[in-house]
């Protein structure tokens, strides 16, 4: 029969030999083998204390960003809640009273903004919709929780440190990350 | 002395028993991780690393699981059978050690302590008479589960353990032509004269042979048609849980320790020191030379421990046939084969061409 790749090997299966059918050739042979194992190198990467280095593209839980005086980027456009294509963002706008500009940085700000992590799928369309550099998606990510409710995170949770008054939680949230524009 | 000297050798059999038990048990416990870890090492992975450093106390933690499980008896089982079983098993695993010479002698308080719990002249006949006892541990416990796989599992354990059991007597017929002795003490005494003494090199077909056999006792790859997970699920420890099923695969780490052992002491010298024997001997006391005849034996039991390791994670199973086509029709015809030649070997040693 045609073959259909070159890659075919036809089985051979024309009788043992005396010394192939006592199988100790093959099975020392097949020792060697796993012998030699011992001395490769192990894939193995010891994940909680070491972790693999994140492309740059990695796309991680959410993180609200603030500016360099530490008040908040985000505007409650609603960009991002209709960008998300698993709506797993809900918002409510809030305006900005006098006194509060050291908070948000304009008028308008999101006085409560949740994200469901269970429903997000991490495509990272709400960071590419937002004008303001509010929202992006870091480098952590397996939460883990007891309950389902415990994965809808308000902005306490995604609300990165201030960087004036806590510059290292800032600088750690941040992590390696350069922004790609 | 306060003690007669009958109450003095009670206590120091017991003693020794009792060490020797807790060692064996210590050291089964150690062989399943080293199991794992040999296991993972030959394949490219890491193996337990999490309990303790580098995993140390894996065991710990396995034995413990165990015993935290659930111990179920099945409805339709038959249970003091269902309990005898594994408590066979495991006692039969433990009974073979008695006559296992660990080393010479020590001396303590003016008395000589002999490292053998007894050194009776049939040595090697009483292991065989508890090694083939242990199938019955296997064949209770498959049968009293009233499980299918299990009765299978069983079926195949004994059928397995009898008929590699000839090719294992008669190999061991040769050996004993050879060293004209059935004390596993008084043999390994017969190995320390020469390198070259060491029973491997006056018998390798005989030693090749034992090695396949004591394989198959040890129901160890690949030789485990009895627990097949992929044929049978579990074989004949199925229906087990918790300790119960720990008792299983727990004496057959404890068979393996044994039947590595007695090989050592048959084939490979026992505790005798390779090269070094008489120098270690001339600079030593009794109780250090004792220390170190017991640590070159468990060196070579780690290296035992090893191969059959090595042997499990590279050999796939035998396929039923294979299986007793191996057995009856290789094993058993070359290990008669060996015996006549051994004793045609001895004849001509003894008269020359004149018989």
């Amino acid at each position: 029969m045609q073959a259909l790749t070159n890659r075919v090997k036809q089985v051979d299966r024309k009788k043992l030999s005396f010394i192939e059918s006592l199988y100790l050739p093959a099975i020392i042979k097949g020792m060697f083998i796993t012998f030699s194992h011992i001395f490769k190198r192990k894939p193995t990467v010891r994940y909680p204390e070491k972790t693999r280095t994140f492309s740059p593209v990695f796309r991680g839980l959410h993180v609200l960003n603030r500016d360099e005086q530490g008040r908040e980027n985000c505007t409650a456009c609603g960009l991002c809640a209709v960008a998300c294509p698993a709506e797993a963002i809900t918002m409510e706008g809030a305006e900005r009273k006098p006194g509060e500009e050291g908070l948000y940085r304009e008028e308008k700000y999101a006085a409560r903004y949740e994200i469901n992590m269970l429903r997000c799928i991490f495509c990272g369309l709400c960071e590419e919709a937002c004008p303001k550099d509010a929202i992006y998606l870091s480098e952590t990510f397996a939460p883990a929780n007891f309950q389902r409710k415990g994965f809808i995170y308000g902005k306490e949770d995604l609300l990165i440190p201030n960087p004036v008054t806590e510059p290292e939680a800032y600088a750690k949230a941040k992590g390696g990350r350069v922004a790609v524009k | 002395m306060f003690l007669s000297i009958d109450t003095a050798v009670i206590i120091e059999k017991l003693a020794l028993i009792a060490v020797v038990v807790v060692a064996s048990l210590v050291i089964a416990m150690y062989a399943t991780f080293a199991e794992r870890k040999v296991a993972a090492i030959l394949q490219d992975r890491v193996g337990p690393n999490r309990a303790g450093p580098f995993g140390i106390l894996q065991p710990l933690a396995d034995g413990l699981k165990l015993f935290f499980k659930e111990e179920i008896i099945p409805n339709f089982s038959n249970k003091f059978l269902f309990i005898l079983g594994p408590s066979l098993a495991m006692l039969t695993a433990m009974m073979t050690g008695a006559v296992v010479p660990w080393g010479d002698k020590i001396h303590i308080l003016g008395r000589d302590f002999s490292l053998q719990i007894a050194d009776i002249n049939i040595g090697i006949l009483y292991v065989f008479g508890v090694v083939s006892l242990g199938v019955y541990g296997i064949m209770i416990g498959s049968w009293a589960s009233n499980n299918k796989f299990s009765l299978m599992g069983g079926l195949r354990a004994a059928s397995q353990i009898i008929s590699y059991e000839l090719a294992l007597g008669i190999a061991l017929i040769a050996l004993l032509m050879v060293t004209g002795t059935m004390s596993l003490k008084t043999m390994v005494v017969q190995q320390q004269a020469h390198w070259y003494s060491w029973n491997i090199v006056k018998q390798p077909l005989g030693f090749l042979i034992f090695l396949i056999c004591a394989f198959a006792e040890c129901n160890r790859t690949p030789f485990d048609l009895a627990e097949a997970e992929s044929e049978l699920i579990g074989g004949y420890h199925t229906e087990y849980s918790s300790m119960k099923l720990g008792f299983y695969l727990f004496a057959e780490y404890i068979n393996m320790f044994i039947s590595s052992t007695i090989m050592i002491c048959l084939y490979f010298g026992g505790y005798g020191i390779p090269f070094f024997e008489h120098t270690v001997a001339a600079h030593c006391g009794t109780n250090w030379l004792a220390f170190w005849h017991i640590l070159t034996l468990l060196f070579k039991v780690a290296c035992f421990l090893f191969f059959f390791m090595w042997v499990r994670w590279t050999i796939p199973r035998f396929r039923y046939d294979q299986l007793m086509n191996l057995g009856w029709k290789i094993l058993i015809p070359l290990s008669l084969f060996n015996m006549l030649v051994t004793g045609a070997v001895i004849l001509f040693h003894q008269y020359g061409w004149h018989f």
